[in-house]
């Protein structure tokens, strides 16, 4: 039992880790010399992004999706006691489902136009291959959560 | 040494310090002000001068488009700026600036002020940079903002509801299609602990009781 439950919060917190690294860390393209992301062109030297309407959704998105993975775990360990026996726990897995789709919105977004954005020569960079993978995790962690029975 | 000092102090001072923008943003077909102004130890002498040059973004020369020395002030004629400059400075108040009419893409570039107040003469020149657009664009992050607040709001919203939901509920704001529960005395008492405000009577002699409405 306890085992289960230190695998389940250990993928939750997993999952979280990998969406904040990909939010902050500047590597969503990378080309020779040059990496830019959500937030930051550099070359030799950084320029903010470029303040288009899309980036900052892509922005938004990811951020909203790392707020409601935390308050899903919060609401994790709440519900962890507060639930009757054989209770679900609905609203953890509800909201860490919702994250997901966050990171799957944002992902897709910013596939779409990155043309727009990123050079011919570039090529996506790892912190947008996290994103793509924290999107899978934290969708079965939230899956996880729906049928998943309290016990004593 | 005590006098060594204090000419290598009154050296240091005489440095002069040129203050102009950092960046500037504006739109086509509009006028910009360029502003530029100095501090130095010295008093505004006579022979104050201000001087502006321009480089174009992607270039490295720069060309010369506006001088103000000994009173006069002498703007570009034969460059880019032709017919578009005006001096706006007080020389007097330790202005230099200039006013740009009628930009188009072309100006988007670097310009440089250079002042000089003899005998003060040490100091680096300051540049600011012009950013033309066809239209305004959104700061960075007010659309991020904004998605954030509406989602989260939406989210506070619903717990409220939610809430508010069960409060009236409970207070018999809200009347649910229960008028009176009869049964078994176990039931009665099961009503009247939710609150849903039945008080319920036993009927003598059985084990039923009828609950009503308080």
């Amino acid at each position: 039992m306890l085992i289960l439950l230190l695998g389940i919060i250990l993928l939750h917190i997993a999952a979280l880790v990998l969406l904040f690294v990909s939010t902050i860390v500047s590597a969503w393209t990378t080309g020779k010399g040059s990496t830019s992301d959500l937030w930051v062109n550099c070359t030799t030297s950084c320029v903010p992004a470029s303040a288009g309407e899309w980036i900052q959704a892509v922005q938004a998105l990811m951020i909203l999706s790392i707020i409601f993975s935390c308050l899903a775990l919060f609401l994790f360990f709440c519900q962890l006691f507060t639930l009757q026996k054989g209770g679900r726990f609905f609203l953890t897995g509800a909201f860490q489902i919702l994250a997901s789709l966050f990171v799957m919105s944002g992902a897709i977004i910013y596939t779409v136009m990155s043309p727009q954005w990123v050079p011919e020569t570039d090529t996506f960079g790892y912190s947008y291959i996290l994103a793509w993978v924290a999107f899978p995790l934290v969708l079965i962690s939230g899956l996880i959560y729906v049928i998943l029975r309290k016990r004593e | 040494s005590l006098t060594i000092n204090a000419h290598v102090m009154a050296q240091q001072c005489q440095a002069i310090v040129i203050y102009t923008g950092w960046e500037r943003h504006a739109l086509v077909g509009s006028d910009i002000r360029l502003s530029c102004s100095f501090f130095s130890w010295r008093w505004t002498s006579e022979e104050v001068t201000f001087s502006w040059t321009y480089r174009p973004d992607g270039s490295r020369d720069s060309i010369s488009i506006f001088h103000y020395t000994g009173g006069e002030a002498y703007l570009d004629n034969k460059g880019p700026f032709k017919d578009r400059l005006e001096f706006v400075g007080n020389p007097g108040r330790r202005d230099g600036s200039i006013l740009i009419k009628n930009l188009d893409f072309n100006d988007n570039g670097t310009f440089t002020c250079d002042a000089k107040n003899p005998p003060d003469i040490v100091g680096r020149p300051s540049s600011v940079r012009l950013l033309v657009f066809e239209k305004v664009p959104i700061q960075a992050g007010v659309i991020t903002g904004a998605i954030i607040g509406v989602v989260l709001g939406l989210l506070v919203l619903v717990v409220v509801i939610y809430y508010l939901m069960r409060f009236l509920v409970a207070r018999r704001v809200f009347s649910l299609n229960v008028r009176s529960v009869s049964g078994p005395a176990a039931l009665c008492r099961w009503a009247f602990r939710q609150g849903l405000e039945l008080r319920p009577e036993p009927i003598p002699g059985t084990d039923t009781c009828v609950a009503k409405l308080a």
